[in-house]
């Protein structure tokens, strides 16, 4: 594990993002290390889940959406003019706020994505089977994989969720607020999974729980009105904020 | 990678391509009816045509003029309004205020009904029972008249401004209807006074999709209404036999062989009726575009 | 003259009473007279015999094949180009000049009335086309006029599938014909079905547009080919109703054709109410 403390998984230079004529994220430079898990931060409407979506080109999807400034991802620009937005996804998964599996089976959820790419039906098969033991579902779900996804509980759905995205084998997992619709005792069970899976990915978190941040994340970015205010290790920004407004987040002056 | 992006790009071409379809038809349709039509314009002015009395179209020389038909589509339509419109807001009103929300909803399905007769049933029902019915209470030489059709149209006109209206007062922010009972006005005063003036652009949506659809029936008209193309008085005429431009081009395009003259005539009449729904959907749609800023606002 | 409020209330309310009910007697009567009168035709015979003595006697197999073609032909047009034309308008399309256009075109057309598009199809299909008065021409002709319902009632059923699918498909690095080929288009099918069923309700029942492109007064023989005019249910009835040979012997007849025509009409709006429902119950489960 060690020996990737320093690399440098995501770089973000100068990002700047408007929807429309309105700015939304000013002049961001970031550097997201290798296996680790970062946290954003920041009141609702500070602009972290929309930072998100840049590293996915889920934004791609807002028509008014305008971005300048580079994300490299293995020092490959995402922005570039040959970058398939396809296999960028592939690469960089994605999990939701709102648990959204599709309206099929627990076993096709999860078969979804390595179906269309192209897989063999046992190739799938044993995806799926992974995939789920990863994300610590397959114990709840092994006799109900031909139920209807939405049978499940809301935590076991964020779960299959994540063994949807795993399946596809990203490299890099991106949580928008995933325990925001869910209770404590599912929250701990992602909160623990997202700690496992670290291990293999490179994870960032958007939450606007900052005990949540503090439990899991490596490092911690703090976000105000569309500007990245503090960066740095979560132990420091916690224990030692360097800006005035971090610390009036952190300690809960914001209201 | 780039088969796939160009894969996906020609899926895109390809859709909106199906989807031009629309354009082409609206646009060939254009085409034919005002191309077909306008060939008639050799031999006859289109002055004649517009202003022209008389429908003659077998005497020779042949007469085609057109008001006598559309004079014929206008009182039927008014008179189908006038019977529709009325009963129609009456019944969106009690649907949309009044009823049991479980009686509205054995109600939606009855209007639905209405909507989905076809025109020849509502037609032959006009027929065998409606033009007797009328014959014998009014004591008239022949039921077969406007007032026939327009009561056929009317209730055929009814879903659509029924369903129109319901929206349109569905649609009426409860805060307002809340704020007048509050004031101490009675239901009643409150549907007449704050609700029905914030839905009325909805509501005269409602009437423009109503009079759009009158306007355009075919079989009804043309076995309800007696089909003698004279200009009818008003309002006595409503009591007379009339052709309107609907039944013309349906009674008469089987007897004509294509290419004459009369089959052009024909075309002029559909291409007027075309121009006409054209220009009251133009209007419908723009209320309705204002009721939704309003919404909106 | 003034009431005092709460009487005005009560006469209003029995206006707006009384307006109701009217137009439910004015349907139920409609119904039920050419359901009892009616009835007493429909028999085996009467649906699978041909018309016998000038359409005095026998059946209607003919019109009814005929319409069942048109059924089948206009929605085989229909329904694909429908379906890719709201795909188009709902997952592809950016607000621009390209979508205003095919809306502004979808809107005029579901505006114009049965007969104009008659005039069309007789124009374009019959005369320029060289199909002559036949299914081919009336069929494209019906396929016209119903296709803006589709796009419509497809458009809708599209925008009711939630957004969380789209974005869920597209995180996993699938293509957007993908996922709208494999979540939405599925999840959209119901809403679609239900469009589809009524608009066969709707060419079942169109009278003018076939009139002026090929249905055929008498034709007791089974169309053999797309080529061949045809008898259909709608036209049948108008013609036995205003210019039959005998018009008032041949009434049982026509009560049981007018019959008939809604059975198919009514058997359409049901499965389409069947297949809502048992969709809404799904989705609250």
């Amino acid at each position: 594990m060690s020996k990737n403390e320093n690399i440098i998984n995501i770089k973000i230079e100068n990002l700047d993002l408007w929807y429309g004529e309105k700015p939304a994220l000013k002049d961001i430079s970031l550097d997201i290390p290798k296996n680790k898990v970062t946290a954003l931060i920041g009141p609702s409407g500070c602009g972290k889940s929309t930072f998100l979506r840049c590293l996915n080109r889920m934004n791609d999807l807002v028509k008014t959406c305008r971005i300048e400034g580079d994300v490299l991802i293995d020092e490959q620009n995402i922005y570039g003019k040959d970058v398939d937005v396809v296999d960028l996804r592939k690469r960089v998964g994605m999990v939701f706020q709102k648990p959204n599996p599709f309206p099929m089976s627990v076993y096709d959820n999860v078969a979804y994505g390595p179906r269309i790419h192209g897989l063999s039906k046992s190739e799938v098969d044993e995806r799926v089977h992974k995939a789920l033991e990863d994300a610590a579902l397959m114990e709840e779900v092994r006799d109900r994989l031909n139920d209807k996804a939405f049978s499940l509980s809301g935590g076991q759905q964020q779960r299959l969720c994540i063994a949807r995205t795993l399946a596809v084998r990203p490299e890099i997992i991106l949580f928008d607020e995933p325990c925001s619709a869910l209770d404590p005792i599912s929250t701990s069970k992602i909160e623990d999974l997202i700690l496992e899976l670290k291990k293999d990915y490179t994870i960032v978190i958007v939450t606007h729980n900052m005990q949540q941040a503090a439990r899991i994340s490596d490092h911690t970015a703090f976000f105000l009105l569309g500007e990245l205010i503090e960066f740095g290790k979560t132990k420091h920004i916690f224990e030692d904020p360097q800006v005035k407004s971090t610390e009036d987040y952190i300690t809960g002056r914001f209201g | 990678m780039s088969r796939r992006n160009n894969k996906e790009k020609a899926i895109e071409v390809a859709l909106l391509m199906t989807s031009g379809v629309t354009i082409v038809a609206l646009f060939l349709l254009c085409i034919f009816l005002f191309r077909e039509g306008a060939l008639l314009f050799g031999d006859h002015s289109l002055v004649s045509f517009i202003t022209g009395t008389s429908w003659y179209p077998s005497s020779s020389p042949a007469k085609f003029g057109l008001l006598p038909l559309l004079a014929g589509s206008l009182i039927v339509t008014a008179g189908a309004i006038i019977l529709s419109v009325p009963l129609g807001i009456a019944a969106a009103i009690y649907m949309a205020e009044l009823a049991d929300p479980r009686i509205a909803q054995i109600l939606k399905p009855f209007v639905e009904i209405l909507a989905g007769i076809p025109s020849v049933v509502y037609g032959f029902f006009g027929l065998i029972v409606v033009v007797p019915l009328l014959q014998d209470l009014l004591s008239l030489p022949t039921g077969q008249t406007a007032l026939a059709g327009s009561i056929m149209l009317g209730m055929m006109a009814l879903p659509t401004i029924i369903s129109v209206a319901e929206d349109a007062i569905n649609s009426v922010p409860l805060s307002l209807k809340e704020g007048s009972l509050a004031l101490g006005s009675t239901h009643w005063q409150t549907i007449y006074r704050v609700i029905l003036p914030a839905a009325l652009s909805g509501i005269s949506a409602a009437v423009m999709l109503g009079i759009g659809r009158a306007i355009g029936e075919t079989m009804t008209v043309m076995m309800v209404t007696g089909n003698t193309a004279i200009i009818p008085g008003i309002p006595e005429g409503l009591f007379d036999p009339v052709r309107t431009m609907t039944a013309t081009i349906a009674l008469e395009m089987g007897e004509v062989p294509q290419g004459s003259e009369h089959f052009h005539a024909l075309f002029a009449v559909g291409a007027v009726l075309f121009i006409t729904t054209f220009i009251i959907n133009l209007i419908a749609d723009s209320v309705k575009k204002k009721y939704r800023l309003q919404e909106e606002a | 003259m003034f009431l005092r409020p709460d009487k005005a209330e009560k006469l209003a309310f029995a206006t707006l009473k009384i307006c109701m009910a009217s137009v439910i007697i004015f349907v139920s009567v409609l119904l039920i007279h050419i359901i009892v009168n009616g009835y007493s035709v429909l028999s085996i015979e009467f649906i699978t015999q041909m018309p016998m003595k000038r359409m005095t006697e026998g059946g209607i197999y003919p019109a009814i094949v005929g319409t069942v073609s048109l059924i089948g032909l206009s929605m085989a047009l229909a329904v694909p180009l429908g379906i890719l034309s709201a795909i188009y308008l709902n997952e592809y399309s950016s607000p621009g000049r390209a979508s205003w256009a095919i809306e502004m075109a979808i809107n005029n057309l579901a505006g114009t009335p049965s007969v104009v598009f008659g005039l069309f199809g007789l124009a374009l299909f019959v005369k320029y086309f060289g199909f002559g008065p036949s299914i081919l021409s009336a069929s494209l002709t019906l396929a016209l006029l119903i296709l803006p319902v589709i796009i419509r009632a497809s458009k809708e059923a599209l925008m009711t599938v939630p957004q969380e699918y789209r974005e869920a498909s597209l995180a996993l690095g699938i293509t957007k014909w993908q996922t709208t080929r494999k979540v939405i288009l599925p999840a959209a099918i119901p809403g679609i079905m239900t469009g589809i069923v009524l608009s066969i309700g709707r060419v079942a029942g169109e009278t003018a547009p076939i009139l002026l492109t090929g249905a055929a007064y008498f034709l007791p023989r089974i169309p053999d080919s797309v080529f061949s005019q045809f008898m259909a249910l709608p036209y049948h009835l108008f013609v036995l109703a205003t210019s039959g040979t005998s018009i008032s012997q041949t009434r049982p007849l026509q009560y049981g054709t007018a019959l008939v025509l809604l059975f198919i009409v009514f058997m359409m709006n049901g499965i389409a109410v069947v297949i809502r429902n048992h969709y809404r119950k799904k989705l609250s489960r």
